[in-house]
């Protein structure tokens, strides 16, 4: 038997890296089925749901994150609305204490004008009326001492220049007795 | 041929010869033809399961993935994210589908090595690597020339290197590109199926051998048989990793080819 093997294998006909055209022909035919079918049926198709899956996680991210910024972009948008009106409302309290301050300013100085003005005026017409009643008492008060003297001494005095100089140094004198007082 | 007839009976041949690897035909018609053995019904196998599993399990895709779904895609992802896009970068993705169907049928082809009943792979006859390894050439050429033009020649075989030692390295570079690429793609793939159907039957057989020529080697038989199981097991490891080495190394030299700068 052995003998038989050996025999076979002197007579090998196959050299094993001589290839088969018949099974060079079908390989390539069954390969390019299995090509065919895998890349085209199959694979592409799992490149699309990995694209799936990566756009549910990422888009489902980017959802999140989208709404995560708007949801800041309204805070700022808020708080920036907050700040302008505190500082309106500062502002705005600001002008009105000036103002109020402005208006105080205004009627103190105007009442102490006006006070000033009625004040002077008061003290000008009390001078006048000062000077008038001055000036009338003099007339009044030498007429009447010369009339109580005429009176009093019964008789007319004659020189009028001597009485009028008499008359004339009491006035100055009860002037100065006035303005002493 | 009469040696596979005596296989059936105790007396097996020894030792396994080439004649081993080219089973004879199972057409019913009887006859030698070659374009219906064990082999090509191997190779409709492969090409027939891959298909229908594929088919199957991503016939309604969801988001959420089913576990049969969720298996196919991680076939696919891994192909697609450790090596394409690992080896050749972002546009790597267009490469996965290509790459992935070339793992698929390398890993299902050798496969057939250790399956019980089938125990041979096709990938052990020269024919099918050669294919395979015939189509990244021209894939990696074409797509070289499709990036670059005309420059791909210089792309591919000038290196960046003083003007003086171009003469040497330019024919190099000529035949390690574009000789002993496709050359080296399909015997690495062909003689490590080889190799592990012969390890197999020379144990399996070399067991059936001794058993016969003397009673008190049965120890030796039984461990030779003992071998044969764990040399299975290295064959599984070595079929993962030449499906792997095939796709990786398919996928480096397109990366050769479609990079910007001289590789």
């Amino acid at each position: 038997m052995t003998s038989i093997t050996y025999l076979a294998a002197e007579e090998s006909t196959h050299n094993p890296i001589v290839p088969l055209w018949q099974e060079l022909v079908l390989g390539t035919i069954a390969f390019g089925i299995i090509c065919f079918v895998l890349m085209k049926f199959v694979f592409p198709r799992m490149e699309e749901t990995f694209r799936a899956r990566v756009d549910a996680i990422e888009g489902g991210i980017k959802r999140a994150e989208q709404a995560q910024a708007e949801a800041n972009e309204l805070l700022e948008r808020y708080r920036a609305q907050l700040s302008e009106a505190r500082t309106e409302a500062a502002r705005i309290r600001d002008e009105a204490r000036a103002d109020a301050e402005g208006i105080r300013q205004d009627l103190l100085s105007k009442a102490r004008e006006e006070s000033d003005r009625i004040i002077a005026a008061g003290r000008d017409q009390l001078a006048a009326q000062r000077e008038a009643i001055v000036r009338d008492l003099r007339s009044e008060v030498g007429t009447l001492a010369v009339d109580l003297a005429g009176r009093i001494v019964g008789e007319s005095l004659a020189d009028e220049a001597r009485s009028r100089g008499t008359v004339d140094r009491f006035i100055s004198e009860l002037d100065t007795a006035g303005g002493r007082r | 041929m009469t040696g596979q007839t005596i296989v059936l009976a105790a007396d097996v041949p020894f030792p396994p010869t080439v004649e081993d690897f080219y089973l004879p035909s199972i057409a019913p018609w009887g006859g030698h033809d070659v374009w219906f053995t064990k082999v090509t019904l191997l190779l409709w196998l492969s090409v027939a399961i891959l298909i229908l599993y594929f088919l199957l399990s991503y016939r309604k895709p969801q988001l959420v993935p089913t576990k049969k779904q969720w298996l196919a895609e991680s076939i696919y992802g891994f192909v697609r994210n450790n090596i394409a896009v690992e080896m050749i970068g972002r546009e790597g993705v267009r490469f996965a589908p290509y790459l992935t169907t070339l793992f698929c049928f390398i890993f299902m082809m050798n496969l057939w090595g250790i399956i019980p009943f089938a125990q041979i792979s096709p990938n052990a006859h020269i024919a099918f690597p050669i294919i395979l390894a015939v189509i990244s050439w021209v894939m990696f050429i074409y797509l070289g020339f499709r990036k670059h033009g005309a420059g791909y020649i210089k792309h591919a075989l000038v290196p960046p290197a003083p003007w003086f030692i171009l003469p040497i390295l330019v024919p190099i570079e000529f035949f390690s590109n574009f000789i002993v690429r496709p050359f080296s793609l399909a015997v690495r793939l062909f003689a490590n199926m080889f190799a592990g159907h012969m390890l197999l039957l020379v144990f399996t057989l070399g067991g059936f051998a001794m058993i016969n020529a003397n009673a008190l080697l049965t120890p030796v038989s039984i461990l030779s048989w003992v071998m044969t199981i764990a040399l299975t097991f290295l064959d599984f490891a070595v079929i993962a990793l030449q499906a792997y080495v095939f796709t990786v190394l398919t996928a480096s030299y397109i990366q050769g080819s479609v990079s910007e700068e001289a590789h």
